[in-house]
């Protein structure tokens, strides 16, 4: 009897481990800074040149930090949905704008408009590393003290942020 | 056979031509086996089943750029793995430590193999014991 019940047994394991394998994205990483501080960075405002953008920016408030660049389809994808969270005053967003050419970034931000309190440019990736950044768009909520609490790859849209952003955004004390 | 030979040649030129990366060699030669080493190590995060040796996505570009200038800068191997686990996951490594969370990884093929083995003694010993007219 065991004999024959064992690979059923087995088999009856097997399936829902692998099951829930199929749902998972492979390039949905977890990042190691959830939880921890966000990376020390520095960088030059896109804007303004005389300007300067990098953590110390991010304490005192809740706030998002947008990886985008022109050259990245998601990014166009998301960018409305930016301009709605920037014009109804939901968040600050910070931008790191990543491997990129000065030029078009300020034109896309000329001809698509500018969500950003400021962004950061970050022409040869440096301080993209420095976030374990792997593929724009990516979105980093970071909290009052300077704390990575989640990080979503991929464009913003109603869905993701009411599903993934939202409740943790009230759960943290909301943004201000 | 000229012609072979032509195309011998020209597939030579070609893939010299395609080589990924493209940087410096360090002057020390001990510090480009190392390097060279390091980058056959880490995974493209961009291209997942590539290393950066072998990738040539920007991001890749970047990781080597990173890893030259820590080895410039004197870091030790360790040095630079723990940079880029604390930066994208023990996922980076094609060789993932040893770790609380990494140990599954370690200890699944040696737990199949013995498994496997089990299984084929108990089947083996078995027909050992069969008489020889029942087998086939």
């Amino acid at each position: 009897m065991v004999r024959y019940l064992a690979p059923l047994i087995a088999f009856a394991i097997l399936v829902p481990v692998l099951m829930i394998g199929l749902t998972r994205d492979p390039r949905q990483l977890p990042s190691p800074f959830i939880g921890n501080a966000a990376p020390q960075f520095e960088l030059v405002s896109l804007t303004n040149p005389d300007e300067r953008v990098g953590s110390t920016d991010l304490i005192g408030q809740m706030s998002l930090v947008n990886v985008w660049a022109t050259w990245c389809v998601g990014c166009r994808e998301e960018h409305g949905f930016l301009m709605n969270l920037a014009r109804n005053k939901v968040i600050p967003i910070y931008g790191i704008n990543w491997r990129d050419s000065r030029p078009d970034a300020l034109r896309w931000l000329q001809q698509l408009g500018d969500p950003y309190v400021a962004t950061g440019f970050d022409g040869d990736g440096r301080v993209g590393i420095d976030w374990g950044v792997y593929g724009a768009p990516e979105t980093f909520l970071v909290d009052a003290r300077g704390t990575v609490l989640y990080k979503h790859l991929g464009p913003l849209n109603a869905v993701v942020w009411d599903r993934d952003f939202r409740p943790l955004i009230e759960k943290h004390g909301g943004a201000t | 056979m000229k012609i072979i030979l032509a195309l011998a040649l020209l597939i030579v030129g070609v893939s010299s031509a395609l080589a990924i990366d493209t940087g410096k060699a360090f002057d020390d030669p001990e510090l480009q086996a190392r390097y060279e080493k390091i980058i056959d190590e880490v995974r493209c995060l961009k291209c997942q089943n590539q290393t950066i040796k072998d990738s040539n996505a920007f991001l890749a570009g970047d990781l080597r750029r990173e890893i030259r200038r820590m080895l410039d800068e004197g870091k030790d191997d360790d040095e630079i793995f723990e940079f880029l686990v604390a930066r994208y996951g023990e996922f980076a490594l094609y060789r993932p430590r040893a770790s609380g969370k990494t140990l599954i990884l370690w200890l699944a093929p040696v737990l199949l193999l013995f498994g496997g083995a089990v299984v084929l003694w108990r089947i083996l010993k078995r027909r050992m014991a069969m008489p020889i007219d029942d087998i086939g």
